[in-house]
Order: C-alpha cells, then structure tokens, then sequence
C-alpha cells in the first residue's frame, strides 16, 4: 500500500516549502519535488498545507461511565475531523483510570475505534482522591503515556511531591490542572468585573497561579518533570517562563478558548463559555500570545469537554464546565495565530504536534523520512461557519457555536491509511 | 409603554423606561390611598409567582400588587435543595407557559435563572431577584422613595454599607442610580466587596465613618450572618462597631438624609434600632411605594401592550 501526497506546501522540521510527500505503508518513506511514481492513492494538496497529525495531550473521552456525554468511538473520530491523528485523554470517567485494567481498557477501545490513536492517562493518586499514589507503573506498561488528576487536581503537597518522584523513578511525566479548590470555592467565571456585572462567583487567578508556583518549585527542588496543563492567566506564564530561565523541567500548554475568547463571552449567561479555568480578560489573553510566540508555551491542546446538551441548558452554576473542542481547535488556532501573524504556520505546527509528542514520548511528529505516516491536511482559505449540530463529537457544547473561521481540515492520515472525515460545508 | 417582554434588571434598562415606571408608580402610588384600592387594569390576566428562594416581602408586595389590579395571582414554592434534582427550570417554565402565565415573577438563587425562564417562555418575566445580579423591583422601589423625598437624582450622594460583595439590591442600584445622574459610594470592607466594582463607576470605600460625609440617602444592607462563618468578617460586634449605621455615623451624613434598607433588618447588626426606629428612616414608606412600583411594572409590561 504507497500513497503520493503532491504538490502541498509541505511543513517538514523548520521547512514549509512546496513538496510531494510518498508513503509507503504506515512510513514517509521520501518528502521531495515532483515525485513521480505509480501508487495506489495519490492525493492532490495543491493549495493545501500538509501537516504532521495534530496531537492532542488534553481531552476527555468520557468512557467508561459518561457514555451520554461522549465515548471514545465518537470522540476519536471528531478528533480526526479535526485533524487529530493522537490525543491523550484524561482519567476523570466513572471510575476513574486509576488502574491498568482500566487504562487497557481505554486503548483497547480506542484500537477498536480505528480513528486517532488514543492514548490514555491514568491517575496520580487512587481514586482520583489525592490521598495515595496509584500504580503508575504498572499503567505505564498497560499503555498510560502520562499521570494526572486532572479536575481534582492533587491538594496535598506532600502527595504532589510523591506522585513527582515516583513518577520520575520510572521515567514518566506528570501533568498537572494547577488550581488551589480553596480558593476557586464554587466560583463558576473569571474574577473581576464581568463576573461583578453578571453577579457570577468568581474564581481568581490566583487559584491557578498558587499552585502552578507550587508545582514548579516542587519539580525544581526534587528535579522532576512537571508539565502543566491548561495555562490560561498572565501570572501562570510568567511562573512558567521565569522556571524555564532557572533550568526547570516545566512544560506547559494553553487551549484555543484562552487565545480567542475573553470573559465577556459570560455575560450573556452562555452556559458554553462556562470552562475551567475560567475564560480571563483581554490581557490575559495577550500574555498567552506572548508566551506562544516565545516558547514559554509548549503545546495547544484541546481540553475537549464533551456535555450532553440537557446539562448545558441550565442555570449556569449548575451547568457542568467545558467546551467542545476537537473540531474547532486547529481552524481557530490557524484564524487567531496565523492570519493575524502572531505565530507562522510552522510554528503552529510545533506547537500541536512536534512539542506535544515530544512531551508525552509518543514519535517526533514532524513529517520526516522513515517517520510515521500520521498526517494532516488542511485548506488554508477556506472559510466556513462553525456549525455544532454538525460535529461528530457528542458533545455540541460548543463556545465557537456561529463563528467564521479561517482554515479547515481536508484530509487525514492515519499510520499511512487516509481516513474518511466530514467536512467542513 | 414599555417596548420589552420581560424585566430581568437595569442593567439593560433606559432612563426614559425608567423614568415612565416610575411616573407611572406615581399613579399608582395614589390608587393605595384610597379606601376602595383596586383597578381594573389587570382584569383577566394571569400572574404566577415563582419563588426558588423564601420571600415575605417581595412576594407579598408583587401579589397585593397584582391583585389590586385584579389580576388572578398563583405562588409557586421550590425549595431551593430540589434546584439540581427536581424538575428543570425550562420545564417548570414551559409548564406555566402552558397553563397561560401571562407574567411570572422568578426569584432564584442563581444569577442569570430569569434570563434563561425568558428565553423560553412565552410569558413576560420579572426578576424578583437572581443570585448576586440584580433585583430590578427593590432598586426601582428604593429610586422612587429617593425620588418621592428630593424630587431629583442629580446630585444625589448615596452610599450604599454593608455585604455589597452578595447584593444583588447593591448592583441594580448601582445600575439605576448611574442611569439617573446620582453618585453612588459603596462601603464594606474588602472582604464584602466584589472584584473591580470601582469599573462600575462608583466611589469605593472601606471606611463609613469617611464616607458617610455629606451623605443625602444613606442605605444599609442585610448581612447574612452565614458570612461570618464564612470568614469574611470576624464577628457581629466588630462588624457593627466598624461598619454598622448608627446614630453617632448617621450625624455626619447630610442634615436631611433618609436612611433605607431593602430589609428584613438586622437590628443591631448593618443598623441600629435608634436609626431603625428614627425619624430620618423611609424603610416603611420603601415598603408602600414597592405595591406602587411593582403595580406599574405589571400594567406596563401586560396590560397595556397586550390588554
């Protein structure tokens, strides 16, 4: 089985040039000029981008247990649409994937699925409790490319400290929702004026700020790797830039909603907005640009947060937190980063795809020669209308719900095979 | 005539719909002094009363209100611990839809409930209070008694003390008393205040003692007592000894200020029984003038539009 991709602008290592791209089974086997050779599949790309597959490291697939709000059949397959050839999901489900059988069972269904691949992350601690650590290493030999409790993030410091070492001990990597639930209390938006205007309970950025400092000095003094999840504040950049100068082993990663939305989207009730943390404020978001632009951030990723729609059509503090994201993550990110120059598209790239496998230790991500097929091609002039009754996902909880978007996702590869996907129209 | 379905609060209100409730209360006002009160103004209309939150004041006055125009008037009780299990609030909604609501008056724990009833009923909704928003009634009430005592907003000092961080009767006066040319001082120490409220052209104060100067309507607060053990302040008696409205304060206002409060009062607690209970104090004339508004309210928003 070959397939010839041709005459895409082609983004390989630090190159974006016009380049034909041949794979044989699941390998790139040559990226150059005007390959000419007989093959089974040949995909035009004129006047598209050829991108290594898009990898996500946050996202909830939901399964087991919240089925109703999206499972991994469904969510793989809108990661696709989305030009998501990896994505790493998060163990909050009912129970949570705190042990091995649990984190086989995820991959299993996600071999099943045949769409991304999906890589599961499992618990730091049992339960999800924050008390005591679960067995990392056997999940990591059933498959967990990462630990985390995500939403309930581990309190104790002592804890964090020992998820930390442990983890270490066995070469894997943590990754950490920074948010002292202290002093989020039951606050539902960002704190400050909008959350003052609505009468909606605030949570300040010193939730997330308090523990990212925390985690960043545990991982200085006990010489771990830390990667933070979700930055979304000024502050929490700051920290993670002035650890990096040190020498720290931080990384950390921001999602579309902080870079294109502001809190003001709240004011209007729209439960969609209602997203954890909270979506901050015009300078927040500028610090966000910045530290994309200065590596200070190292991936965009999803934080896909399928809901059923009968829990979204709610008061808003009843209203569960997240925003479907899959399906709008690259579009958004290519209208709000690249056509307004803040990053150029190889950069983009990076940042979804080489950094984040990088992180999680699952290939380069980069489209280079005997590399893994997983490639993503998309149509830079596009232009479409984001319509979430048409997403794949379960999860129609989309903020983006109405907005016009630049850049859309054609095609998919996964390990060589070109995957059907809907499109855009 | 009010050119609008529902009102959720002041915030997206005008002055000149301000102004005509109010005009229009003045009227009202007066049907409340005669013996014989009632009007026929809301002959065959429906009003459903639905409270997720206790209520003796407010409901009472939307009712007596509704029935003096004679209205027929339904209560709906929710115990706010059904909120999240029972049935959804766009159901109860469409249900009262459905047995021909022509108005419901929603007071709920949560800011914003009353924006999501009106969006999906047909009814015309009134906010008698969401969460920390807005109570659009107790402001337009409290601006009519200013009104009714000084004749004019323009240049009125109010300084509003107590728990402002939890008062949704704080924001829509906030909003209204802007709309109308007053100035506005809000007190409590920083605990009581929500984040950047000084960006909601307002002064911002922690001390009363400072900012009671020259004060022309002095307003106290309810302060939930739950807030102490929440730890936003250290007990009663510090509370009313730093930031409570007695008659020692009330003396550096302006020799005419009037002393409000939304109520139920604390006694001893934001205000003092001798400020209560004194001359200076509109809290029972607050009450009256609250049928009066409510009653222009309901003929805007029902009758006259749709009679």
């Amino acid at each position: 089985m070959n397939t010839l991709i041709k005459n895409g602008m082609v983004v390989a290592g630090e190159t974006f040039e016009k380049a034909d791209v041949y794979i044989q089974d699941n390998k790139i086997v040559k990226i150059g000029k005007d390959i000419d050779c007989a093959v089974d599949t040949e995909i035009d790309a004129e006047g598209k981008i050829v991108l290594p597959g898009f990898v996500d490291m946050h996202c909830h697939l939901r399964e087991p247990g919240l089925e109703y709000k999206e499972d991994i059949a469904h969510g793989s397959l809108a990661a696709l649409r989305g030009g998501f050839t990896s994505i790493a999901c998060m163990p909050n489900t009912r129970p949570p994937i705190d042990n091995a059988a649990l984190v086989s069972y995820v991959r299993t269904k996600g071999i099943e699925a045949d769409n991304a691949k999906v890589y599961p992350i499992g618990c730091i601690t049992k339960g999800q409790a924050g008390k005591e650590i679960a067995e990392m290493g056997f999940m990591r030999d059933a498959g967990a490319v990462a630990f985390s409790d995500d939403g309930l993030p581990v309190a104790n410091s002592n804890v964090m400290r020992m998820g930390l070492e442990y983890a270490a001990s066995i070469g894997a990597l943590i990754i950490s929702h920074s948010e002292d639930k202290e002093l989020s209390g039951d606050g539902v938006v960002n704190e400050g004026l909008n959350a003052t205007v609505s009468g909606l309970k605030g949570i300040t950025r010193a939730a997330e700020e308090c523990m990212v400092a925390r985690d960043v000095l545990l991982a200085e003094t006990f010489k771990t790797r830390v990667h933070i999840a979700h930055v979304s504040t000024r502050g929490s950049v700051d920290i993670v830039r002035r650890a990096k100068a040190r020498g720290v082993a931080v990384t950390c990663e921001t999602c579309p909603h902080y870079f294109c939305a502001t809190d003001d989207e709240i004011l209007s009730y729209n439960t969609n907005a209602k997203i954890n943390p909270p979506l901050r404020t015009q300078d927040d978001v500028d610090a966000i640009l910045e530290g994309l632009c200065d590596g200070t951030i190292d991936a965009i990723a999803t934080d896909h947060a399928p809901h059923a729609a009968d829990e979204k059509n709610k008061e808003f503090n009843l209203a569960p937190f997240g925003t479907s994201g899959f399906e709008t993550a690259f579009s958004l990110a290519y209208t709000y980063l690249v056509e307004t120059n803040v990053i150029d598209i190889v950069k983009l790239s990076k940042l979804m795809s080489a950094n984040p496998a990088r992180i999680l230790g699952i290939g380069s991500g980069l489209i280079k020669e005997g590399e893994r097929a997983d490639i993503t091609i998309a149509d830079p002039e596009k232009s479409f209308i984001v319509d979430r009754t048409k997403f794949v996902s379960k999860g129609k909880n989309s903020l983006f719900h109405g907005w016009k978007l630049k850049g859309a996702v054609t095609d998919v590869l996964v390990d060589g095979l070109s995957k059907e996907i809907k499109s855009y129209d | 005539m009010l050119k609008r379905k529902d009102l959720l609060g002041l915030k997206d209100v005008t002055r000149e719909e301000i102004e005509e409730i109010l005009a229009l209360a003045a009227q009202m006002r007066k049907v409340l002094d005669q013996s014989a009160k009632k009007t026929t103004d809301l002959q065959g209309k429906s009003v459903i009363t639905l409270f997720y939150e206790n209520s003796t004041r407010t409901r009472t006055s939307f009712e007596t209100a509704a029935k003096i125009m004679s209205a027929s008037t339904t209560s709906i009780s929710v115990a706010t611990s059904s909120v999240s299990k029972g049935e959804t609030l766009i159901d109860t909604g469409k249900n009262l839809d459905a047995i021909c609501a022509d108005a419901i008056i929603i007071r709920h724990s949560m800011s914003g409930a009353p924006h999501l009833l009106a969006k999906n009923v047909r009814a015309s909704v009134i906010n008698a209070g969401d969460g920390l928003n807005e109570h659009p009634t107790q402001a337009l009430l409290d601006m009519y008694t200013m009104k009714e005592h000084f004749g004019s907003f323009e240049g009125l000092k109010v300084v509003i003390a107590g728990d402002i961080k939890h008062s949704r009767v704080a924001r829509s006066n906030i909003w209204g008393l802007n709309k109308m040319g007053a100035s506005v001082t809000v007190c409590a120490p920083k605990t009581l205040l929500p984040a950047e409220i000084d960006k909601m052209n307002v002064t911002v104060s922690s001390n009363l003692d400072e900012c009671i100067k020259g004060a022309n309507v002095v307003m106290g607060l309810r302060m939930q007592l739950e807030r102490q053990q929440a730890g936003l302040f250290p007990s009663v008696a510090e509370y009313h000894a730093f930031y409570g409205i007695d008659a020692k304060r009330l003396r550096n206002a302006d020799g005419d200020a009037i002393v409000m409060h939304p109520g139920p009062v604390n006694r001893g607690v934001e205000m003092s029984s001798e400020v209560i209970d004194g001359d200076q104090s509109v809290i029972l004339p607050q009450v009256t003038n609250g049928v009066a508004v409510r009653m222009a309210i309901l003929k805007l928003l029902l009758a006259e539009k749709r009679g």
